[in-house]
């Protein structure tokens, strides 16, 4: 058998495999969700949420006003004197629990709405997103009647009310981050959902409602910007916590030098991930796959720089070429795709301009020859090697399905490239040494380090980054310090 | 009120996940706490407690290798089982302890609230009891909690669901399997709940529950090689020391009555600390 | 969607995509235990983390309409159709081998299974069963399934079954000898079965299970193919748990490997514990996405399995006709 044969990869033809939408009874229009219930915005004002992979209208969801803000705060406020301060941590605890598990009953509807909203593959919704989301709930349930023991001395307190304010990368995954440990802990919590993926919050109103949490516990005021600035300015607001850029992030934390509230932030980041000559190859090779793609590379934490040994580099990058021309980039309600939709064209244009940067600075541009819908909007996995340190596109997050590979002779300078970023999220070192693995782990300024494995996520581990990054834990026991008063 | 004839239960062993009758076919007459006949319960043997080992130990490396979370949610799922037959436990507790509905009620809702609690402590108590530890070398040094097998546990004969609930939880939560000698008198709410651990998911022979007589039972699984600990605190003193004493034997981890009873020594009692070292170097 | 551009965009081209065959294949010789570690060191480890979270997501693939349909057709063209048991008889092989040639009766358009497996004393009798089928007959060899015998002893079993006519010899590696170091001698073993079999293809069983780690499964991998083995097999499925998604994803990526640095397509053949047409389309997938469709055919892959043929037709026929049948209605040969 001697043919000069390639075979591509992958190329077996699936036929379409699509989700079914309809299981996601969505309304044609949702109010705020105050006081247990959906409510109009004082001034009526609302807007189209779109998929952003077919660009097609999903629902209209309300513009909620400053007043809309003050009345969700002062529900939050009343709740929280009058009912959820003198309500046991074992209460409180089956309470989280009951949201969990309704959160596993409606797992279907939650995934497709996700992909819907967001843009994501349904296979990351159904499978990463929601059972995380739930396993979120469940976790911070066992911590409501346990806080005696969490290490933060005996019987402590909630801060009172927390403003919220979450991203479009992982909706109703970042809100269950964000309350289940608010609740737990004895806080309430005004919700401010991203402005493109709003539906999930307003699903889980509709769970919050079934398992009758005590109406104001939880309030969601969805909108643009202004509501996030509103939340954060208003005065009986006891802590802020609050996920997406930097940019923003300072801004937030200006404002709260003045005003004092309590603060943590969760960043932005440009994730090293670093691989030795002993990695295993195909695994690093999915992991680095993985690292910047999944999610179409709307990840903070993701592995958006390679930093690979230069003695492996021309292998691994053809690997990877190989690789990236095999995902399948389509229809996020397909079973079948492995990256979905960029999220607004906003964030398009914001890929596309970086993405330029990389061509004329020189890097060398590998793009998928995936065939992008006509509509909607869409970015093909890129890579571009021969990437230094000094290159924008190694330095600025893109936040987007592009990965920048640059190359390392040493442990040291491996630790050295990785730490040269005024960022600090998560890095990724991949490598059969232990004792080597263990070495630059404890040499990298990152809040979390994946050995031989990247983005992997768990209620029990506490996630978040180190300069400009942010500041607190998401995740674990250290995950209840953010909303304790000690 | 109607002529009908009830069907009335018979309260077997829980072995393995299944419900067998005592292999000795000895069974011994229960009462409530006024004295009326409430059921033959099974009387277990030496031999059955042997299979009941067998069943634990056959148990718990798997119950082990399952995921905390995993733990969590089963755990979680007998509360369920437990709320949803409320009534039946009330009325068990009620006429066991010689309680009135609304204490027996309140007992009940303690002992489910308390199994709430314990589904929680699954994926929490390494974080607690673990550590990564400083050493003065270039090393990454850790310790975990890790369960040490099989427990015996030997009931509390007067709080018949709450004490029960309080003795098996707590090292099944920390990833032992158990067998449990119920309480002589009081048996029946602890074979409610084995019954429930068969639709909440319990993998067979993580909770294995013998019924009948504490004197006769104990002193073989004090001294059964193959259980890795022993709760004594269902009897009293002058037992309980001529038990430790057997025990001794295969130095097992022994929690006395005396000692105090705050939640969290239950949760260490059947728990190692398991330390690695590894070499931190390029 | 357009977008201002300094260069044209560079794609990635049909030949990047592709596993990298050499014209001239250059399998290497191997002269002692001494090369054979040294090749063997230069290949890497395997992280068991990673292999299982690959399998695991390959599996959530939904094949659907045509792609399974065909995917189903295909599946029962690759099918070893097995009986390895104490209790054969001629009776029993004629039934199998009825089976293989026309899997479904009432339905000419169902392809042939690609061959009978069975134990060298019964291959004349299939050999004479099948003549003018296109059905091959696949012979297990080399004291199977242990492989507890001497050499000769093992060298015997597969004259015997060449002798018979067997296409294709099944053989065992010896895991005691790999187990305990002597890699030389498990290679040595392939290279000596390889040449007694002549004409027929060498199939060369792994043992997955007893093998234990999947550096071992990616290592003895490349010792049978560096031997000559034309397949490579999983399992006996007569020791603890036979083909796992995992054990095939880390084979087949040996198998491309090995195309690509010495010109040579390796066959993988998955056995055991292998009964429903859902875990069949899963390693089908796993082939497309790890070798990709040039290894799509009964040349290159195979199941060895017997009841699974039967799940296979059923869910043909319900892919056709929307309704489920009875076991009984077809074959239980």
């Amino acid at each position: 058998m001697s043919e000069d044969l390639t075979s591509p990869l992958g190329s077996m033809v699936y036929d379409p495999a699509p989700e079914s939408a309809s299981v996601a009874h969505l309304r044609s229009s949702y109010g705020l969700f105050l006081d247990g219930k959906f409510t109009d915005p004082e001034s009526h004002a609302s807007f189209e949420t779109l998929n952003p992979a077919t660009e097609v209208p999903l629902a209209r969801v309300a513009q909620a006003s400053i007043d809309d803000v003050g009345r969700a705060v002062a529900s939050s406020r009343q709740a929280y004197e009058k009912v959820w301060s003198k309500t046991t941590g074992a209460e409180r605890a089956k309470y989280l629990y009951r949201i969990a598990r309704l959160i596993q009953e409606r797992s279907r509807e939650l995934a497709v709405v996700e992909t819907l909203d967001n843009g994501k593959a349904i296979r990351e919704s159904r499978d990463i997103d929601i059972p995380l989301a739930a396993a979120h709930f469940f976790y911070y349930a066992g911590w409501a009647d346990k806080l005696d023991y969490a290490g933060f001395g005996p019987n402590p307190k909630p801060l009172g009310v927390a403003g919220q304010i979450i991203p479009w990368n992982f909706p109703l995954l970042m809100a269950a981050w964000k309350l289940a440990p608010a609740l737990a802990t004895g806080n309430t919590c005004v919700l401010k959902p991203a402005e493109t993926t709003p539906l999930t919050a307003l699903v889980l109103a509709e769970i919050l409602q079934q398992a009758e949490l005590p109406p104001g516990v939880v309030n969601i005021v969805t909108g643009d910007g202004s509501v996030g600035a509103a939340l954060v300015d208003h005065p009986d607001v006891d802590k802020i916590a609050f996920t997406g850029s930097t940019e923003v992030g300072r801004v937030i934390q200006q404002s709260v030098a003045v005003s004092h509230k309590h603060l943590t932030l969760e960043l932005g980041g440009k994730g090293a991930n670093i691989v030795f000559e002993d990695a295993p190859v195909d695994e690093m090779i999915e992991g680095i796959i993985d690292g910047i793609f999944f999610n179409q590379g709307h990840v903070c934490c993701a592995g958006s720089r390679l930093l690979v040994q230069e003695s492996i580099a021309d292998e691994v990058l053809r690997r990877l070429v190989r690789r990236v021309d095999q995902l399948r980039v389509g229809d996020p309600m397909d079973k079948n795709t492995d990256v979905g939709a960029i999220n607004s064209a906003a964030q398009l244009a914001r890929i596309e301009e970086l993405t330029q940067y990389g061509e004329t600075e020189g890097a060398t541009r590998y793009t998928s020859s995936c065939v992008l819908p006509d509509k909607g909007y869409w970015f093909a996995p890129t890579i571009f090697a021969d990437v230094s340190q000094s290159h924008r596109i190694a330095r600025e997050e893109i936040f987007g399905p592009v990965l920048s590979v640059l190359t390392f002779r040493t442990p040291e300078e491996a630790v050295a490239k990785a730490n040269n970023s005024n960022y600090g999220l998560a890095c990724g070192v991949w490598s059969e040494k232990g004792s080597r693995t263990l070495w630059v782990a404890q040499r990298l300024r990152a809040g979390v380090i994946w050995a031989n494995t990247y983005n992997r996520f768990d209620p029990t581990s506490p996630f978040g980054g180190v300069r400009e990054s942010g500041f607190g834990r998401e995740g674990g026991r250290h995950g209840l310090e953010a909303y304790l008063d000690v | 009120m109607s002529d009908r004839l009830d069907v009335r239960k018979t309260y077997k062993l829980l072995v393995n996940g299944a419900f067998p009758r005592s292999e000795s076919g000895r069974s011994y007459e229960v009462l409530s706490a006024s004295g009326e006949f409430l059921a033959n319960v099974a009387q277990g043997s030496r031999k059955d407690l042997r299979d009941a080992v067998v069943a634990a130990r056959g148990a718990q490396a798997k119950w082990w290798s399952q995921t905390a979370y995993n733990r969590g949610q089963v755990i979680y799922r007998l509360a369920e089982m437990a709320e949803s037959r409320r009534d039946e436990l009330t009325e068990h507790v009620g006429l066991a302890e010689g309680l009135k509905g609304k204490s027996a009620q309140q007992s009940v809702e303690r002992a489910i609230d308390r199994m709430v609690w314990y589904a929680g402590w699954t994926d929490k108590i390494a974080q607690i009891l673990g550590s990564s530890n400083p050493v003065a070398g270039p090393f990454f040094n850790f310790s975990v909690p890790v369960p040490s097998g099989v427990v015996a546990v030997l009931s509390v004969q007067d709080s018949s669901l709450e004490g029960f609930v309080d003795a098996v939880l707590a090292p099944i939560c920390v990833g032992n399997a158990v067998v449990a000698v119920a309480s002589e008198r009081r048996p029946t709410p602890a074979v409610l709940l084995g019954e429930m651990t068969a639709t909440a998911d319990f993998p067979g022979g993580v909770l294995n529950i013998v019924t009948g007589f504490t004197g006769e039972l104990a002193p073989t699984l004090a001294s059964h090689e193959d259980v890795d600990g022993i709760d004594l605190t269902g009897v009293d003193e002058p037992f309980a020391d001529e038990l430790a004493a057997l025990a001794a034997g295969s130095i097992k981890r022994v929690l006395r009555p005396s000692e105090p009873q705050n939640p969290l020594r239950r949760l260490r009692a059947f728990v190692e600390t398991s330390t690695v070292w590894h070499t931190i170097g390029q | 969607m357009s977008q201002v551009s300094i260069a044209p965009l560079r794609l990635v081209t049909a030949d990047e995509r592709g596993v990298h065959v050499p014209a001239q294949a250059s399998r290497p010789v191997v002269e002692s235990e001494t090369q054979l570690r040294a090749l063997l060191g230069g290949l890497s480890g395997v992280d068991a983390v990673g292999v299982d979270a690959r399998a695991a997501k390959l599996a959530t693939r939904s094949l659907k309409k045509s792609t399974k349909l065909a995917a189903l057709d295909l599946a029962i063209s690759m099918v070893d159709l097995t009986t390895l048991e104490g209790s054969d008889t001629l009776g029993k092989v004629t039934s199998l081998c009825a089976k293989a040639r026309r899997p479904d009766p009432s339905d000419s358009d169902v392809p042939s299974a690609a061959a009978v497996c069975v134990y060298p004393d019964l291959v004349a009798h299939a050999r004479h069963v099948l003549h003018g089928s296109s059905v091959k007959v696949a012979s297990v060899a080399t004291a199977f399934p242990s492989g507890r015998a001497s050499m000769n002893v093992k060298l015997l079993d597969v004259h015997d079954a060449v002798e018979a006519g067997a296409d294709e010899i099944d053989m065992v590696i010896d895991r005691g000898a790999y187990l305990s170091g002597r890699l030389g001698q498990v290679f040595d073993e392939v290279v000596a079965v390889k040449a007694a079999c002549g004409a027929a293809h060498l199939k060369v069983i792994l043992e997955t299970a007893e093998l234990a780690t999947y550096d071992n499964v990616r290592r003895a991998s490349w010792i049978a193919m560096l031997g000559g083995a034309d397949f490579i097999k999983t399992s006996t499925g007569k020791a603890g748990v036979s083909a796992t998604l995992p054990n095939a994803l880390v084979m087949l990526e040996a198998v491309r490997d090995f195309a690509e640095m010495y010109g040579e397509l390796v066959g993988v053949k998955v056995a055991g514990g292998i009964r429903t047409s859902k875990d069949a389309l899963r390693y089908l997938v796993l082939v497309n996405e790890t070798v990709g469709a040039s290894w799509l055919t009964p040349d290159r892959f195979r199941f060895g399995a017997s009841s699974l043929l039967n799940d296979l037709l059923m869910q043909r026929r319900k892919q056709r006709t929307g309704a489920y049948v009875r076991p009984d209605e077809f074959s239980s040969d």
